[in-house]
């Protein structure tokens, strides 16, 4: 039995509510692509575009101060959400703009002598703007293998991070394997060598506790989506003395402390990374989900999602022909598993399943390079969130046995 | 059920036993296309002779629709004069656009009718146009030699 009650859980999501292609049951197994949300969340946006709407830090009038207020609170339930100061929250439209806008800030202090660390479990977002940085730099972009069983091949770490190292970008837990990976080690290399360490947290932050500071790591970029909050809202973390000397990237309104004709001064982190109006409902809409997420409990979602992975790897494993890409065991591994399935090819598994009202994704997930080192072309992946129970696995693995029969029919 | 409508027989007989897949080694053209969605790919190689297409061969990797869609396109259009082709393809582009609302011309299209479902599924039109946007490419690239 879970900690938490599944079904209890559900009610506070709409989209429960609806079936999919002629009646069927929503099994929604697509959250590491995207999450459902709740109702408090749809009612924060709701709610802010009916009472408190005005361009939050620019207006002299009482809705103004409301809306800077909201998207201000907003700022402090992220800051203890993961453990930072409020100053460290730069709020962005999403975590793939995080990471450029740490790419493109970082451009003048690069070098062509300076080499920057990457894994081959990247997702695109924070890989492609790394290799645009070297290539605008001419420093070298190294990484990190990964391994047949999908964790990462820490053996050279001293040949991978070196004494040039000056970033090392890397994903927390995997998009498509679910491998957690161990920062202890990378994290005490790359400030051994004086490198700073960037997490993308797109599938951490929304599954399990998370402190920047026990993390020991210097940037940390999410996405509110995937933390059932809206979208078009993101969250660079960054320490504070970092934000304070890295330039800003994004110039306009609301990032300046002076501005001539000619030249132009900037007002101090976070405001410096946040030119223009805001996308202020969905960072109060942030706020709300954070809230929600606090009220069930990070802890307890962590759990429930091993848990729960537990029972799906083992159930998949039961099913002749299916082979799972990524590790087997949980053991330093969350509650996404990728997969194929004998000669059906994902996209095809992926619409029978979709005739199921079974919602996964299938693909390269947007990590070309590590489908490709694992010698699959797509896979098919499921991706387990706390309003997620057995009776959604079963569905799944029905599914999945449907499909062969239904493929092998000619 | 939509999904027979979409996995025809004719499609998962044409998806386990491919027309013209392996590459001859002779052409006039060589094109490869991907699917950037899916990681879909597909080397198109084709040779051309007095306006028609003398030969066509393909290799690649790709769900059914995909696969079934290059190897009825390739039945389809070798034998055929780049005209007349053209003329098959502009047809099955529309059918694909058709959001389920046409059936397409068997005596034009012959098995590709079979794909007419997949019109209904718009993240799949892309798998279907996949090999047939490659032997457009092809047929330029070679006339233009
Ligand atoms: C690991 C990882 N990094 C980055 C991203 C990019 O997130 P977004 O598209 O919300 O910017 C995703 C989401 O697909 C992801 O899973």
């Amino acid at each position: 039995m879970s900690e938490l009650d599944v079904a209890k859980i559900r009610k506070d999501f709409p989209i429960f509510t609806r079936t999919i292609r002629d009646g069927k049951k929503l099994v929604y197994l697509d959250s590491g692509a995207t999450s459902q949300k709740p109702q408090s969340v749809i009612d924060a946006e709701v709610n802010f575009y009916s009472k408190n709407n005005a361009a939050a830090h620019r207006g002299a009038h009482q809705l103004a101060e409301e809306a800077t207020e909201a998207m201000e609170s907003a700022r402090q339930i992220v800051a203890e959400f993961l453990g930072g100061e409020v100053d460290e929250i730069v709020f962005t439209k999403s975590a793939t703009e995080s990471l450029n806008l740490l790419a493109y800030s970082y451009t003048s202090l690069i070098t062509k002598d300076d080499s920057i660390v990457v894994t081959e479990m990247e997702h695109h977002a924070n890989l492609i703007p790394w290799q645009q940085l070297a290539e605008r730099t001419g420093a070298t972009l190294k990484w990190f293998e990964v391994d047949t069983d999908g964790r990462l091949d820490l053996s050279s770490i001293d040949t991978v991070i070196t004494e040039d190292t000056k970033i090392v970008a890397l994903t927390h837990q995997s998009n498509v394997l679910g491998t957690i990976n161990p920062l202890e080690a990378i994290v005490a290399r790359a400030h051994e060598v004086g490198a700073v360490v960037i997490l993308d947290a797109c599938q951490s932050v929304p599954h399990m506790p998370m402190h920047v500071a026990d993390l020991n790591i210097d940037f940390l970029a999410f996405s509110g989506h995937k933390a059932v909050g809206p979208t078009g809202v993101g969250v660079l973390w960054g320490r504070s003395e970092l934000l304070e000397m890295l330039p800003p990237f994004l110039f306009g309104g609301s990032m300046i402390e002076t501005v001539t004709m000619t030249s132009a001064t900037w007002a101090p982190a976070p405001r410096k990374f946040e030119a223009g109006v805001p996308n202020m409902a969905q960072i109060v809409g942030l706020g709300a989900a954070l809230n929600y997420l606090s009220t069930i409990g990070m802890e307890k979602i962590y759990r429930h999602e091993v848990k729960l992975g537990a029972y799906l790897i083992e159930r998949l494993s039961s099913i002749e022909g299916l082979r799972i890409v990524g590790p087997h065991h949980m053991e330093s591994r969350g509650g996404t598993v990728s997969f194929t399935f004998g000669d059906i090819h994902p996209h095809d598994l992926g619409q029978y399943l979709d005739a199921q009202g079974i919602a996964v994704r299938t693909g390269h997930h947007c990590a070309w390079p590590l489908t490709r080192k694992l010698g699959v072309a797509a896979t098919t992946r499921a991706s387990l969130y706390f309003y997620n129970d057995e009776s959604d696995v079963d569905a799944l693995i029905e599914g999945i046995i449907g499909a062969k029969k239904y493929f092998g029919r000619s | 059920m939509e999904l027979d409508a979409l996995y025809q027989e004719v499609i998962l007989d044409h998806y386990k036993h491919p027309q013209h897949k392996g590459l001859l080694s002779t052409y006039d053209a060589q094109v490869h296309h991907v699917n950037p969605s899916c990681g879909d790919e597909i080397t198109l190689n084709i040779a051309l002779n007095n306006g028609s297409i003398s030969s066509l061969s393909w290799d690649g990797v790709g769900c059914s629709i995909s696969q079934a869609s290059v190897s009825i396109m390739s039945d389809l259009v070798i034998g055929k004069s780049i005209d007349e082709a053209r003329v098959i393809l502009d047809n099955f582009v529309e059918l694909m656009q058709s959001k389920g609302l046409k059936t397409g011309d068997p005596e034009i299209l012959e098995d590709a009718v079979s794909l007419a479902g997949v019109s209904k599924f718009p993240a799949r039109i892309k798998c279907a146009l996949l090999g047939w946007m490659a032997y457009k490419d092809a047929v330029l690239s070679a006339s233009t030699k």
